[in-house]
């Protein structure tokens, strides 16, 4: 209901405001004007996700974006609006899970999180996927070693643990590890629900 | 979240109305003067807004190259080109020392006077700039890819190289005429036979069209007159350059009044492609000489020096035909040339007048021997038979004249303080302006070639006084922005600059941006101590030489703990910064080192070099805001006294780089 009166109003706003800028355009002939009309009418400026850059090594997102397997999450970085996030200087190291890990999840999850109102809950769960450092497959194995857990954006931590058949992250494995212009992702099959 | 999203969107939807109202606002301000709104408004650039032009506008003193946007007048950029630059590490890097080498050994300072940018076919080609040293004459040439000095080039039998770095309409030459005369070569003679003992060279530089890269093809050695501007001919006077010289009077002392006394001085008109023709068969001397010559490479990131040994010289009596002195009233400075390359613009500093030679009248006089005598074999043409027309009392003190696509001049006036429009066929002064204070040289963005964009003009001012906020006895330098799109002049803002904004040149913003560098790729890096990889950083001893083969990348140094180095040691530290990501440079700097820091971008390595003289445990440490952990980016280097035996052993978290657990 206040949602509704309020876009009434900017709308009227809005109206009013071209409908004056009309009758001075008539008035003085301007042309530029209605350039600067339209520019206006753009959403504000996008953050560092909208630069430009296929020279650079291709960054966090943009490597999750080129890959299929990673398109549920790049719709749930992009609901979150953590774009931004993801490809910041960092250093980052990211545990990504595949579209597999999000179908893991109990039916209708998925979507749940999706939805506006749980914005904040989708980036909780995301920042628990991301550590503010630099955790190349080495540095993961000597973590382990020596016993220091993973300080994740979620405030969370996580453990890292050497076994047999590779590297475990909160519980689960490390299938590939690549390497990203702002840090590296770890490629995971299930997702870290932080605790 | 929700209020936030409300109050951004009544916000959004409160500035279209604004903005799709504003201009309409502006407009109709513009009557009302300087102070009105719409000024203001013309030279904003909004946040996350480009600029329309870039401006590169000379240190003077500073040494170096500003680049600022135009309108706004930011500045975006220093480049270093004849100066260290301890916050770059130019001339502090090992690998940027050789960039500043000349004749007379390491020299950490100049004079930057003329930046000028490449043609080709008379248009910006937007590939280099070119700008001049005044002090230990160099010609420099910068890529408009990187933004960084790419070569220097010494400039022998010179003094006070003050009339370059001009370019000729397919950049065939860049010029460099002497300021001062001095015995050519040097020799050890009272100064009081300056006549005819002292000469002044005027160099041609080849560019090679592929890679920019300069050699000196041949020097005239004129006359000891001093040479001040120079601008090439284009279109028909293509092939032909033009020298202003004042001191005809061949003083060598007092000059304020010595070379003051003759009524009229010369523009030297040289047709080079003439020169061309008798230096191919055979013509001119080589003589011995000395000069740096100093090249960077991207490849290896390191600059080079060649100590050049001959230079060819050409005596104006052994090319006739092909040197020729106009004369002009007053000493003239500026020497300007309009986009047809029909009209000759001197501007004598103490002249009455502004004189416009013509090229058609030139060529004329020269088929009629239309001569005045001669001087040091050089035919003098006939004023009257080259003189196309005088624009009278313009103002007091002309300096420097650009133009625009419509057939007018745009003159600075010092003394009088006023940029002055005015059209050079009809010789009328159609408005004029003032400036704040005694304004030098202008610029348009392409006055210097075929086709001028004619929307700005950029004055730049020698005294400042009142016109910021005071700091101290040394008030800021200052350059003012005009548009000059209508009949009348608008001075739409002032702007501080660096140095003395001596001269500038400029041009479209989209001729540049696209085509910048972003990175220097790890893989072409051919340094011969690059780091490519973590596992390859080490510490290696040569004697009392440590090499530190280091690695930078988010958020750390690999090795980070170094020990076994002793008093006395030399430790290189060569660092590779391996990102390869735009704008993420990192630094490093040494606690105990007398040198500056290094600021490398991603895919380069550089070197400083660190003499420890005490022992204990010294840090060092990242010094460019890289990252979040940038704080965290650190390391220490232990130093244990002479003939310690504790050997070099490096690690980054205990453990040696490459070494597998």
């Amino acid at each position: 209901m206040k949602n509704s009166r309020f876009a009434f109003f900017a709308f009227l706003i809005l109206t009013i405001g071209l409908y004056s800028c009309g009758m001075e355009d008539s008035k003085s002939n301007q042309n530029s004007s209605n350039d600067d009309a339209m520019k206006s009418t753009e959403a504000p400026a996008k953050g560092q996700s909208a630069v430009v850059d296929n020279v650079s090594d291709a960054n966090v997102l943009q490597v999750a974006k080129s890959l299929d397997d990673f398109s549920t999450l790049v719709v749930a970085i992009e609901a979150a609006g953590v774009e931004d996030a993801v490809v910041n200087t960092g250093p980052l190291t990211i545990f990504a899970p595949v579209n597999a890990a999000f179908d893991k999840l109990p039916e209708g999850t998925v979507a749940g999180l999706l939805k506006p109102e749980n914005k904040s809950t989708l980036a909780f769960i995301l920042t628990n996927h991301v550590a503010p450092a630099n955790y190349p497959e080495k540095q993961l194995k000597k973590q382990a070693k020596k016993g220091r857990k993973l300080y994740m954006a979620s405030g969370k931590y996580l453990v890292v643990e050497n076994k047999d058949d590779g590297i475990y992250v909160g519980g689960t494995k490390v299938i590939k590890s690549v390497k990203v212009s702002n840090g590296w992702i770890h490629v995971i099959d299930n997702v870290l629900v932080p605790e | 979240m929700k209020r936030i999203l409300k109050s951004t969107i009544a916000i959004i939807v409160l500035s279209m109305v604004m903005v799709a109202c504003g201009p309409t606002t502006s407009k109709k301000g513009g009557s009302k003067g300087v102070l009105s709104g719409s000024q203001a408004e013309r030279a904003y650039v909004a946040p996350g807004e480009h600029d329309e032009y870039y401006g590169f506008i000379s240190g003077g003193f500073s040494g170096q190259l500003a680049v600022y946007g135009l309108p706004s007048g930011r500045l975006f950029r220093v480049i270093p080109v004849f100066s260290q630059d301890p916050e770059k590490g130019y001339g502090y890097s090992e690998e940027t020392i050789p960039m500043l080498m000349t004749s007379h050994g390491f020299v950490p300072w100049g004079d930057s006077h003329h930046p000028d940018i490449s043609q080709t076919n008379g248009e910006l080609d937007g590939r280099w700039i070119f700008i001049n040293e005044n002090n230990t004459p160099r010609v420099a040439r910068i890529s408009l890819e990187t933004f960084e000095t790419e070569e220097i080039m010494e400039i022998p039998n010179s003094a006070g190289n003050h009339s370059s770095a001009f370019v000729t309409e397919n950049s065939e030459y860049v010029v460099a005429g002497t300021r001062f005369g001095v015995p050519t070569p040097q020799k050890d003679i009272p100064i009081s036979e300056y006549k005819s003992n002292f000469k002044g060279s005027l160099t041609f530089l080849k560019i090679d069209p592929e890679n920019g890269l300069m050699n000196i093809a041949f020097q005239i050695r004129m006359p000891g007159f001093n040479f001040d501007l120079a601008h090439p001919g284009r279109g028909d006077s293509h092939g032909w350059f033009f020298f202003s010289s004042y001191n005809t009077e061949e003083a060598s002392t007092l000059l304020e009044v010595n070379a003051s006394q003759n009524d009229k001085d010369f523009i030297a008109a040289i047709n080079w492609k003439k020169i061309e023709e008798y230096v191919a068969q055979g013509v001119g001397t080589m003589e011995p000489a000395r000069y740096a010559h100093n090249v960077w490479d991207d490849h290896t990131h390191t600059a080079t020096t060649t100590m050049e040994k001959e230079v060819l010289i050409i005596n104006p009596e052994d090319v006739p035909g092909a040197i020729y002195f106009l004369p002009t009233p007053k000493s003239p400075h500026g020497c300007d040339v309009d986009p047809t390359g029909e009209y000759i613009i001197g501007s004598g500093k103490l002249a009455a007048t502004i004189t416009v030679h013509s090229f058609s009248k030139m060529l004329k006089a020269i088929e009629d021997k239309a001569f005045d005598g001669e001087t040091y074999s050089i035919p003098i043409i006939n004023y009257e038979a080259v003189n196309y027309g005088s624009l009278e009392q313009p103002g007091l003190g002309p300096l420097h004249t650009e133009f625009d696509t419509r057939g007018n001049g745009y003159t600075t006036f010092f003394i009088s303080s006023e940029v002055v429009k005015w059209n050079i066929k009809d010789l009328v002064v159609i408005d004029r302006k003032p400036t704040f204070y005694s304004v030098g040289h202008l610029m348009i963005p392409g006055g210097n070639s075929r086709k001028p964009f004619d929307k700005y003009l950029v004055a730049m001012n020698k005294i400042t006084k009142d016109r910021y906020l005071p700091t101290g006895p040394e008030a800021c330098q200052s350059a003012q922005l005009y548009d000059i799109s209508g009949e009348k002049m608008e001075l739409l803002l002032d702007f501080p600059t660096i140095g003395e904004p001596h001269y500038a040149a400029g041009c479209p913003a989209d001729l540049l941006a696209s085509k910048s560098v972003k990175i220097f790729k790890l893989e072409d890096n051919t340094h011969p101590y690059a780091t490519k990889s973590e596992a390859d950083s080490k510490v290696v001893r040569k004697g009392n030489e440590v090499h530190i083969y280091m690695t930078m990348i988010r958020s750390h140094f690999s090795p980070d703990n170094i020990e076994g180095v002793k008093v006395g040691d030399k430790v290189f530290f060569h660092v590779t910064n391996l990102e390869q990501d735009f704008d993420v440079p990192h630094g490093i700097s040494m606690l105990g080192a007398n040198t500056s820091e290094l600021l490398t971008m991603p895919g380069r390595t550089e070197t400083f070099v660190w003499e420890p003289k005490e022992i204990g445990v010294w840090p060092f440490y990242c010094t460019d805001f890289c990252s979040a952990l940038h704080q965290e980016m650190q390391g220490y280097v232990r130093v244990s006294p002479k003939g310690s035996k504790i050997p070099i052993s490096y690690t980054i978290d205990e453990e040696v780089p490459g070494e597998d657990l």
